[in-house]
């Protein structure tokens, strides 16, 4: 599904082909499809409503307005049948059921990146709020939207909380002044608490491993932590210098490869394929030797979210990898072995790493650079595809298909799936 | 004493410059008493005499002898005049004199020689010990002028050390400083923090209620239809029940998770018991047996005997799987001994192979080698010697038995001799009759068995003797010679087989029974077949 302005456009997704077009009431911000992929929300933060459309039964329509109350953000529940606003300056959250047209509120939701968290089976839902200076965290059963436990955290300002995948942890991070991680268990109780140091920038981003055996930290002074799940200790920290010294680091680097044309062959006016591979240049992953020093950027000190520390986490879905970015270096990306709690590669790109993601089905990852290639890498190598496109297409963000199969390349005003060829064994 | 004083008296001076001066000028002056008579030069000849003319003249011979008169008995010579007569001189006493004079003379210049020899040893001394001050002087000017410096580096590193300390000091109270603003502003921060959130709180709170009242008109949901439940069930009211399920349910999830991480816990446990089993075995298996030092074996002992139980209840343990703390820390604790000793045992290893690969032959192999030598050749020497004893015993045992002896000895040793060989024959006749005995017995039974064999056989024969009339008289057209042969042959071969059971004496015995027993058939054609079947019996 993807929306043009105001009109949702649903596409099959191996053939690309128009299936359904709809049309809403307003400039569409935000699309989700629900989990069982019958429905879709399209939500207009301006106008403050939420339309909901069935791809089964085109004609059936939903609209929910938040009215003055201003819409922020929407989403579905993992059941497919709720839709979660909250409501502007996050007074309140309201659960809207499209089985029972009935209304529940969750009153005093925080207002941070990360405060509403679904476990992975989707049963429990936690929800962050502050009362009177104080943070709470609390848990709901989906399915029927009771409040299951309420308690509250030992921290300063909560940024951020995230289900662990076995449903059974819950880890709430504290802002970015202090470094502090809590985990409590499902029913409320305080399993943990972490604290690497004081005073400096704490917490930037965190990512569970798909085992929930691993928590991975990424901190402000450019560390990794990984924290184990059974004693909720450090077992090992990840450092990412801007000098890779260690010889068993394969380094990829990205050169670029003029095309070599010959003048002979020219002709006027160009052919498109030729005009389109004059423009762009190829490029190849080369390997470099060790020791690589990589391009470090110190941030101007005195401003606000400095842009250094660990700010991409992703564990590959096999538990094996971890991948990460370090803000100071932003153009390269550093591959973990978690079996061996090493680093394994390095991926040192032309230009700033814009996002990554993991295949979901093997450790396999796709980068994207804000060019028009998109990179991947797995154990066996690393190779650039060039997105076939002519002008440009600075691709910003993508998005793996479940099965691994194929990916959606997003740039600005377009977006290109990509499909992935299956190795025949 | 005064008197001398008057009289000329030639003086006795160092240099003999003065002497010819005083020659030259033949004055007698009184040039004073010289009390510094250091040197006393022999003077050449010549001046001698002038220096004895210019002191005695024939004017004054009187006088001058007077004078040495006096001198002398002061000197306590005894005087040079005669006794009893005065101004007659006494030659005896003068020459005597002059010889004590020589021998007093001679003794000066002696003690001059030494005095002088002293005096340049003492002066030399002096000029050593001189120049050791000197140099003693110089070097303790050195060695202050360096001790001076040295204080002054001393001073500067300890002022410099100082200065560091002090830098070092205000560095840690500006870092204590700086944490302390960052708390204080922290604090600070949060404080504000607070109050502004409790501002935008009540802010929210009056929108909230605006919005609230609201409510009614805006807010709403429009909605075709109503929509199934994802997994088709109705939708159900909040109650306590429900409550109650819903924390059941979730303590099931809770616990399942536990419960999943006890049993991967658990297998890896019972995996890593039996690989640390395994390494044990193996270990035990690798350490060297401990027969020849007896220290080991003592502290083996109890180690092998603890082991063995160890195993022998961990086995019994891993039947039940059990885990107890006892038998994890016996577990462990054991293989700690094992692998300590192991360890020690391949250290031992490696120096001798250390020790082997430097070449440096420790003094142990060496002597090892020398002792194996040693002992080989103690070895031979001993054969030697025994061979040696043995030949000088044959001998003696020759001699005696050549030797005349008394009849007596020779008697009796003939005698015991011959009692001797005596009990040996009964034992052997003893044996002898035995062994009779039980041949005779196996033989009756052999006899015996053959004789039932034979009665046995006679029957067969007859039986058989029957069976082939029936088949003569049953198959008469038909080739009965061909086919009689390998009949017989097979009822031979039949008869052959009871017989190869039994020992191969008795087995011939019977062949010769049987081939009596063949030849007794009618059918003429047995002879042929007795030499097959004595061939066949003869191959069994």
């Amino acid at each position: 599904a993807s929306c043009v302005q105001y009109r949702l456009v649903v596409r099959d997704a191996s053939t690309l082909q128009l299936l359904q077009l709809y049309t809403c009431l307003d400039q569409i911000q935000y699309v989700e499809w629900s989990s069982d992929s019958l429905f879709i929300l399209c939500a207009m933060y301006k106008r403050g409503v939420v339309q909901v459309w069935s791809l089964e039964q085109p004609d059936w329509h939903c609209k929910i307005d938040e009215g003055s109350a201003g819409l922020v953000a929407s989403c579905w529940s993992p059941d497919g049948r709720h839709i979660l606003n909250t409501t502007e300056f996050h007074l309140r959250i309201t659960v809207w059921s499209l089985c029972t047209k009935s209304v529940s509120y969750i009153k005093y939701p925080k207002a941070c990146q990360q405060g509403i968290a679904f476990t992975k089976d989707g049963r429990y839902m936690a929800v962050a709020e502050r009362r009177d200076c104080k943070d709470f965290v609390s848990i709901f059963v989906c399915s029927d939207w009771q409040l299951l436990r309420h308690f509250d955290t030992e921290t300063q300002d909560l940024f951020g909380i995230e289900w662990a995948p076995n449903g059974c942890v819950l880890a709430v991070w504290d802002t970015c002044l202090e470094y502090k991680i809590l985990l409590y268990s499902l029913d409320g109780r305080l399993l943990s608490t972490y604290r690497a140091y004081e005073w400096s920038l704490g917490i930037k981003s965190i990512a569970w491993s798909p085992s929930s055996q691993f928590l991975a930290i990424g901190s402000y002074d450019e560390k990794v932590r990984i924290l184990n799940h059974v004693t909720w200790k450090k077992i090992t920290e990840f450092e990412h210098p801007a000098t890779i010294a260690n010889t068993k680091t394969i380094v990829y680097k990205e050169v670029e490869k003029s095309p070599s044309v010959e003048t002979e062959r020219l002709s006027f006016p160009p052919a498109r394929a030729l005009a389109s591979s004059l423009f762009s240049t190829q490029s190849k992953y080369d390997i470099s030797e060790v020791p690589v020093s990589l391009q470090y950027i110190k941030p101007v000190a005195d401003r606000a979210n400095p842009k250094m520390g660990i700010g991409m986490l992703a564990f590959s879905p096999d538990n094996c990898f971890l991948a990460t970015k370090n803000d100071n270096i932003p153009n390269a990306v550093w591959i973990w072995d978690i079996q061996k709690l090493k680093l394994f590669v390095v991926l040192e790109q032309l230009c700033a790493i814009q996002s990554f993601q993991w295949d979901p089905r093997q450790p396999r990852l796709a980068v994207c650079t804000g060019n028009s290639k998109v990179y991947l890498w797995s154990p066996a190598g690393c190779v650039a595809v060039q997105v076939p496109v002519e002008g440009d297409f600075q691709i910003v963000s993508l998005s793996w298909h479940s099965s691994g199969d194929s990916m959606a390349l997003l740039s600005k005003d377009n977006f290109c799936v990509c499909y992935l060829e299956r190795e025949e064994v | 004493m005064g008197d001398w004083k008057t009289i000329t008296v030639p003086v006795l001076s160092s240099d003999s410059e003065n002497i010819f001066q005083y020659t030259s000028g033949k004055k007698i002056s009184p040039p004073g008493m010289n009390s510094q008579v250091l040197r006393l030069p022999l003077p050449s000849s010549k001046s001698m005499h002038s220096f004895f003319s210019a002191f005695c003249t024939e004017e004054n011979i009187e006088q001058s002898v007077s004078y040495l008169d006096r001198e002398l008995t002061t000197l306590g010579f005894p005087s040079i005049y005669v006794e009893s007569k005065g101004k007659e001189l006494n030659l005896i006493s003068i020459i005597n004199c002059m010889n004590e004079l020589l021998v007093l003379q001679h003794k000066n210049l002696r003690a001059q020689e030494e005095v002088e020899m002293q005096h340049l040893k003492l002066g030399s001394d002096m000029d050593h010990l001189q120049n050791c001050y000197a140099k003693l002087k110089e070097q303790l000017e050195l060695s202050k002028r360096e001790i001076v410096g040295l204080q002054e580096r001393d001073r500067q590193l300890q002022s410099k050390n100082r200065n560091l300390h002090q830098l070092l000091k205000n560095e840690k109270d500006e870092v204590q400083k700086l944490q302390n603003i960052i708390s204080s502003r922290a604090t600070q921060y949060n404080h504000d923090m607070k109050r502004k959130e409790r501002e935008y709180n009540k802010l929210k709170e009056r929108l909230h209620q605006l919005v609230m009242n609201k409510k009614d008109k805006k807010i709403a949901m429009e909605v075709l239809n109503y929509v199934g439940r994802a997994d088709g069930k109705r939708g159900a009211w909040r109650t306590d029940k429900t409550e109650a399920r819903n924390e059941e349910e979730m303590y099931k999830v809770l616990l399942s998770d536990y419960e999943q991480r006890q049993k991967q816990l658990l297998v890896e446990n019972a995996e890593l018991k039996k690989v640390l089993q395994q390494m044990k075995k193996e270990i035990i298996s690798l350490l060297p047996p401990q027969k020849q030092k007896p220290k080991e074996r003592c502290e083996d002992g109890p180690v092998l005997s603890d082991l063995e139980e160890d195993t022998g209840e961990l086995s019994k343990e891993n039947m039940w799987e059990l885990s107890c703390e006892t038998v994890r820390e016996q577990l462990t604790n054991s293989i700690r001994k094992q692998w300590r000793m192991l360890k020690n045992h391949v250290e031992k290893l490696d120096n001798q192979v250390s020790r082997v690969h430097s070449g440096a032959l420790n003094g142990k192999d060496v002597i090892s080698r020398e002792d194996h030598e040693l002992e080989t050749e103690k070895l031979e020497l001993e054969i030697q010697q025994c061979k040696e004893m043995i030949k000088t015993q044959q001998q003696l045992l020759q001699q005696q038995l050549m030797s005349p002896c008394d009849d007596d000895t020779t008697l009796l040793l003939q005698d015991c001799y011959l009692l001797e060989e005596r009990e040996r024959l009964q034992e052997e006749w003893g044996l002898f009759r035995e062994q009779k005995k039980n041949f005779e017995k196996e033989r009756r039974s052999f006899t015996e068995a053959a004789i039932r064999l034979g009665l046995e056989r006679k029957a067969f024969e007859e039986d058989r003797g029957a069976w082939l009339k029936q088949q003569f008289l049953s198959s008469d057209q038909d080739n009965r010679l061909v086919k009689s042969t390998p009949q017989q042959r097979k009822l031979h071969c039949m008869l052959s087989g009871p017989v190869s059971a039994e020992p191969c004496q008795t087995s011939q015995y019977i062949t010769r029974d049987s081939s009596s027993a063949a030849s007794e058939k009618p059918a003429g054609d047995s002879k042929p077949n007795q030499w097959e079947e004595s061939d066949h019996e003869g191959t069994d």
